[in-house]
């Protein structure tokens, strides 16, 4: 009864409203997807949209990926798009960079940074340098992409992070996503930008669930290279990070959140080029700056925000010096104590935080 | 003057050919196809001469009645996995002749030129000569096609200008200027054309790059080949016994090809590989040794290979055995680990230029004074192009950061210190 004394007296829009709530009890859940069905979801609608886009690595294809980043792709794309390589990382990613060079849109993926090490010529001097070498006649357009960084009790060789030696070189651009929205336009952006991209992926995140925004559900769903994100809006301090440690940051804020201190937590998503323009406006609103991030200390992406803000009009407004939170300089060891205390905890970001504030 | 010509023909006369005199028409599998292909495509400079000069050409030939072709016997190639060589005969026409000649001789005296501007100081850096070698570059582009691809390491002045460049944008790159191939951005070893990817300073890191162009040319599915080309010294690099690996196991279009000069730098071929059968070197992958100083020889091969990688087989393997008679840069007298007697020998009985010389001649294809004059216009094309290479300005400052990305709105770049910017622009 009162159901339809409402509908007489109430204008169309609310009848409407009035009706889905009957219908519909409880909310609809958000939707959530991980870390690597949003790579794996970027990866295929780009395939999709372009002929010239293929992916080739190590058990890409019939393996499903050897993290199943890219599970099904080879199903349904076949032999000619996905391409399993033997074990022969300088060899592929010569290949990639070469057929990128004659047209094609390459996804080359190591299996891990690491192994990029060998194959580091032909991301440096093959493909990112060549653009500007040839005065601007000869375009790279190729993705390098693969998990970066810690994962857990992998040890020294399949430990480290990247970040920094290619965020070093002119030419490359270097992204690094932490949740599933980045991931997803992180890695469309790369795929359709004209440039060498690498992008660096973290294994550990590769598994973790992130609400999907309606908007990342768009197959034209991208994410600008070169602008940060700010995750938190805070006051007290701006807290600077990149890929898995951008979690740990969010979970310090809300820590410190309990006892007064409002953080404001910035997702750089992008390495190389740096969106400095974010930092130091919210420095600039803050006073405070401490950098997070996952590799080690000597000459790294803390390392080079610190100086840019020293050189640009941030550095007037520090009320503190800045402070970095980083790896151990060490390389990783097994044991699980002491790569726990190799890599920054929460409770580390906390303590700088606190330091940074004098609290 | 036509006993006296015709008398001096019967005096070289008597290397192996058999001269045909204007009636009977031999097919010739290059000039006809070469013209049909070049009006979709901008003739490359290195083919054209000025009307006039044709015209004078037209002139002084009227009075002289020569041979349309003519047919050489070649070397036959040394075979690994193959049944079957390329042909140990070829048919040289006239005008094929005519233009080789052109093309080996613009080569090398562009290359020596190139040596007198270093040693004038206008040259900076790093400066790899081909002279000695004209017979691969000119004799692997009369192989394919204009559509086939090709990549090669640091020595690539030559190929640079086979694959279509001019001699004036070639030296004006060398000497660093506005009007350089590559703005004055690159220098020696980092020049490109059309279906030419350079130009690459890291040993051996080309090759991989070639097998990637011939992945593309079999995704694109046009029958085109990629000429992936390296020395003897690359040869023993790593990364290529990849390549080999993927493009055998995929059937890439790939024509691998090792220019043996016999000096990977300061090392002789002995002293860096335990095996000096380069051809044989890609084991699985089929090979030939081919004689790299008579561009007929190379000419053949390459046609051979080509077929080859265009029937759908994958991949295959030359060795071009040939010489510099520079040292491996500028910096090398090229003496200190080969004999002067040894490049004198080569010089005098193999030269590529005069091989080809000696043969049209003595085979009726073209007289001496005709190619003495071919020299004379190549000499001021040279000449023109160093006189621009020379005078043109170097790149304006304003666009030290041009060029970093591709396809990108105009950002800051940082110079030497924070107060420095230069605008990149794509």
């Amino acid at each position: 009864m009162a159901a339809v004394s409402g509908l007489v007296r109430r204008p169309f829009r609310q009848v409407s409203g009035l009706l889905k709530r009957r219908f519909h009890r409880t909310a609809p859940t958000a939707l959530q997807v991980t870390v690597r069905d949003a790579i794996n979801q970027g990866m295929d609608e780009e395939l999709e949209r372009d002929e010239k886009v293929f992916l080739l690595g190590e058990e890409v294809a019939q393996y499903d990926g050897a993290y199943k980043v890219s599970r099904g792709l080879w199903k349904k794309y076949g032999d000619k798009r996905i391409i399993d390589t033997p074990i022969s990382e300088m060899g592929f990613a010569g290949i990639a960079v070469g057929a990128a060079m004659a047209g094609l849109r390459p996804i080359c993926e190591f299996m891990t940074f690491n192994f990029s090490m060998q194959a580091i010529d032909q991301v440096i001097n093959s493909a990112a340098k060549t653009y500007y070498m040839s005065g601007g006649l000869q375009s790279v357009p190729i993705v390098f992409r693969g998990p970066n960084g810690a994962s857990a009790g992998v040890a020294a060789q399949h430990s480290q992070c990247f970040a920094a030696w290619y965020g070093h070189c002119p030419g490359l651009k270097v992204v690094s996503p932490w949740n599933s929205e980045d991931a997803k336009g992180l890695i469309k952006s790369a795929i359709r930008d004209n440039n060498p991209v690498v992008m660096l992926e973290n294994e550990l995140m590769y598994g973790v669930p992130f609400e999907f925004p309606p908007e990342a559900q768009s197959k034209d769903f991208l994410v600008p290279i070169g602008k940060a994100k700010i995750e938190r809006q805070g006051t007290h301090i701006t807290v600077v990070s990149h890929s898995r440690p951008v979690g740990h940051c969010l979970e310090a804020a809300a820590v410190l959140s309990k006892e007064g201190v409002e953080c404001e937590v910035i997702n750089m998503r992008t390495i190389r080029p740096m969106d400095m323009e974010t930092i130091e406006a919210s420095v600039m609103k803050t006073n405070h700056l401490v950098t997070v991030e996952g590799g080690w200390p000597q000459f790294g992406v803390g390392a080079e925000i610190c100086a840019r803000i020293m050189e640009g009009p941030a550095f007037n407004f520090l009320d503190a010096p800045a402070v970095r939170v980083t790896g151990a300089d060490v390389p990783m060891p097994y044991a699980k104590i002491l790569e726990d205390n190799s890599i920054p905890q929460v409770k580390d970001i906390i303590f700088a935080i606190k330091k940074t504030l004098n609290i | 003057m036509r006993k006296m010509l015709a008398a001096v023909s019967r005096v070289l006369s008597g290397a192996s050919q058999k001269p045909s005199h204007g009636l009977t028409v031999l097919p010739s599998l290059v000039s006809s196809s070469r013209l049909k292909q070049s009006s979709h495509f901008s003739l490359p400079k290195c083919w054209g001469y000025s009307h006039s000069v044709r015209q004078a050409s037209r002139v002084l030939i009227a009075s002289r009645n020569f041979a349309n072709d003519a047919t050489f016997e070649i070397k036959k190639c040394d075979l690994h996995r193959l049944e079957e060589g390329p042909p140990v005969t070829t048919v040289l026409t006239r005008e094929d002749g005519l233009k080789y000649y052109r093309m080996m001789q613009t080569v090398r005296r562009m290359e020596l030129k190139a040596d007198q501007l270093y040693k004038q100081k206008i040259i900076r850096g790093f400066c790899h000569l081909c002279d000695g070698q004209e017979a691969c570059c000119v004799g692997l582009e009369a192989g394919i096609n204009p559509t086939d691809h090709l990549i090669t390491a640091y020595r690539a002045h030559g190929f640079t200008f086979t694959r279509g460049l001019s001699v004036r944008e070639i030296l004006a790159e060398l000497t660093g200027r506005k009007g350089g191939c590559a703005k004055g951005k690159g220098g020696s070893m980092h020049m490109y054309a059309k279906n030419f990817y350079g130009g690459n300073g890291i040993v051996g890191a080309q090759v991989p790059l070639g097998a990637g162009i011939a992945l593309a040319c079999k995704y694109n599915g046009k029958d085109e080949v990629c000429l992936t080309l390296y020395g003897d010294g690359a040869a023993n690099q790593g990364q290529i016994f990849e390549a080999y690996n993927m493009a055998a196991l995929w059937k890439l279009p790939c024509i691998f090809i090792c220019e043996n000069n016999r000096y990977g730098m300061g090392t002789s071929v002995e002293r860096a590989a335990a095996s000096t059968d380069y051809y044989k070197r890609g084991d699985f992958i089929p090979g030939l040794r081919v004689d790299g100083m008579d561009i007929l020889c190379v000419r053949e091969a390459t046609r051979f290979a080509a077929a080859y990688c265009r029937s759908g087989k994958g991949p295959i393997l030359m060795e071009l055995q040939t010489y510099r008679y520079h040292g491996h840069s500028m910096s090398d007298p090229g003496v200190s680990y080969r004999t002067r007697e040894e490049i004198q020998e080569v010089r005098s009985k193999s030269d590529p230029i005069m091989l080809l010389k000696d043969r049209m001649v003595n085979s009726n294809l073209a007289s001496v004074e005709e190619l003495k004059e071919i020299d004379v216009e190549v000499r001021k094309e040279i000449e023109d192009a160093a006189q621009f290479a020379t005078a043109d300005p170097e790149p304006p400052l304003e666009e030290l950061g041009y060029h970093i990305y591709s396809s990108d709105p105009p950002f800051e770049v940082r110079g030497a210190n924070q107060w420095i910017k230069f605008k990149s622009v794509s």
